[in-house]
């Protein structure tokens, strides 16, 4: 089982074997698209996403937190849209696309303007809740239109940080916004 | 903690999900969006043998306005993609409102409609909206299709019309024809679940100096969503101001009987309830066209 997926290579298909131990009940083989990389992989009915990515293929960047919907932790794209992984079964995803946070600046690929936003903005703090924060903001930048400021706060407002308060990571995604919506209004969310 | 083991099964039309449902031995429980139905599994609050994908069936993604205006909502539809709808936000306003309350957007990309409406919890905002609408709700059984009215369809706590062996296809709303709208919610946090919540439609007469119908449905005071006829009447023929309005505050006040829970006392929740009727009756009365 190879799961270099630092470099995903769409060519290789990612075999990811269920662990010897688990109960074999449920099970489902699926295919999907992680991070660019064709993977399939015999899953268990019951095994949640955040499970999959983090156990069986190793994608340790989507944090738990909650495990009930509530942290935003877990986050992932989905199709494009952010999603809770805690609240998703691994079988569900069947012909999904995934993306997390390994697939943003894959090997020694240039951090993206969200990344290169909490850096400089100093929207990461232990860093626990920033994956999922991440992934909500990507998903932000990738819309058509520059989202409005309530729109942001909504967003932002599914994530819960423990670390301090939440202007650096607003200001961070503002200035992810204002990089991809050609300047923008800089005052947008402040 | 994770789920108890369970199969899964992704069927490819109604007569086939109807068909596992009834499989008794297995007590196969249906899968929408499973913002809510995930989590009760994780906690092992729900043990079901099988569940029954509903979002492959072909068919029930569908959301589009009959020949009569009247719109349909598929089983599938996921929360989000009706909120943005353009047709939903201009015809029912009051839908994408209630949707928007719903946690967050990372709910609402999986969260289904009618997932929200067959869980039924009492604070959820779409049972209130779906009774201030006067939704209809289609089932799919064993026995055929019935359709059942909203004022019917919502039975008690986590509990509606739809049997154990049904599912719910689709929920109709009629044409809104022109009425005024709000939905307003106290809720402890941005994106929670309403401690109260109020939806309000109203119809201005062809003077339109006066209020020609109103609704008014109340969510997170009761076990089901509430409708007050009295607070209604004292809103049905005056000018929405601030008599009626305090008029319909009373009668709200006096109407309601919610429960006292962790989330606020009872005699909160009334006090609530009659502020944000206010509030939604000011904003529906401006909003009539
Ligand atoms: C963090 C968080 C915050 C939330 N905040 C809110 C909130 O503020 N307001 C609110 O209303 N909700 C809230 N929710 C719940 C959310 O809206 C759910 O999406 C919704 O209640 C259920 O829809 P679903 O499609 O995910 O259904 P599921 O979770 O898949 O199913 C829920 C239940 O309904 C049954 N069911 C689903 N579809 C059908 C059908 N077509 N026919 C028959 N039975 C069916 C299932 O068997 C299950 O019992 C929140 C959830 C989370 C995790
Ligand atoms: S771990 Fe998924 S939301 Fe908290
Ligand atoms: S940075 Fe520590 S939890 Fe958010």
């Amino acid at each position: 089982m190879t799961t270099d997926l630092a470099t995903p290579d769409p060519a290789t298909a990612i075999h990811a074997a269920p662990p010897p131990l688990a109960e074999p009940s449920g099970w489902h083989e699926i295919r999907l698209t992680v991070n660019g990389a064709p993977v399939t992989a015999q899953v268990e009915s019951r095994l949640l996403l955040s499970d999959f990515l983090r156990d069986r293929l190793r994608l340790t960047g989507t944090h738990v937190g909650c495990e009930h919907g509530v942290c935003g932790a877990c986050t992932v794209l989905v199709d494009g849209e952010p999603a809770r992984s805690c609240l998703t079964l691994a079988v569900q995803c069947a012909g999904a696309e995934l993306r997390t946070v390994e697939g943003l600046a894959p090997g020694d690929a240039p951090l993206t303007p969200v990344q290169r936003a909490f850096h400089e903005c100093h929207g990461m703090q232990c860093g626990f809740c920033t994956p999922g924060f991440v992934m909500t903001a990507t998903a932000l930048t990738e819309q058509p239109r520059r989202p409005d400021a309530a729109d942001v706060a909504d967003a932002l407002s599914g994530h819960l940080c423990r670390c301090t308060g939440y202007r650096n990571i607003r200001r961070a995604v503002c200035q992810a916004l204002d990089e991809r919506f050609d300047g923008g209004d800089a005052e947008q969310g402040e | 903690m994770k789920p108890t083991p369970f199969d899964y099964s992704a069927p490819g039309s109604v007569g086939e999900v109807l068909a596992l449902l009834a499989d008794e031995e297995r007590e196969a429980k249906v899968l929408a969006g499973g913002q809510s139905l995930i989590p009760m599994l994780s906690m092992r609050l729900a043990r079901p043998g099988l569940l029954v994908d509903i979002t492959r069936v072909p068919g029930l993604d569908r959301l589009y306005a009959d020949a009569s205006g009247a719109l349909h909502i598929g089983a599938a539809v996921r929360q989000s993609r009706a909120a943005d709808d353009p047709a939903v936000r201009d015809g029912w306003p009051l839908l994408a409102a209630a949707i928007r309350r719903i946690g967050h957007p990372q709910i609402r990309h999986r969260g289904t409609v009618c997932g929200s409406l067959a869980h039924h919890d009492p604070a959820a905002e779409l049972p209130a909206a779906a009774l201030a609408l006067d939704a209809r709700f289609v089932i799919a059984g064993p026995g055929g299709t019935r359709t059942v009215g909203a004022a019917d369809f919502f039975v008690a706590t986590f509990q509606t019309a739809v049997a154990p062996d049904e599912l719910l296809t689709e929920v109709v709303l009629p044409p809104r024809a022109g009425d005024g709208w709000a939905f307003e919610e106290l809720a402890r946090r941005h994106g929670d679940f309403a401690t109260l919540g109020v939806a309000v439609t109203l119809r201005r007469a062809p003077d339109r100096r006066t209020v020609a119908a109103a609704r008014a449905v109340f969510c997170g005071a009761g076990p089901v969503p509430v409708r007050l006829p009295a607070v209604e009447e004292a809103l049905t023929g005056t000018d929405a101001g601030a008599a009626a309005l305090d008029a319909a505050a009373s009668a709200a006040l006096a109407g309601l009987t919610p429960a006292d829970d962790v989330h606020a006392t009872a005699a909160y929740r009334r006090e609530a309830a009659a502020h944000l009727l206010v509030r939604a009756c000011t904003l529906a009365w401006e909003r009539c066209s």
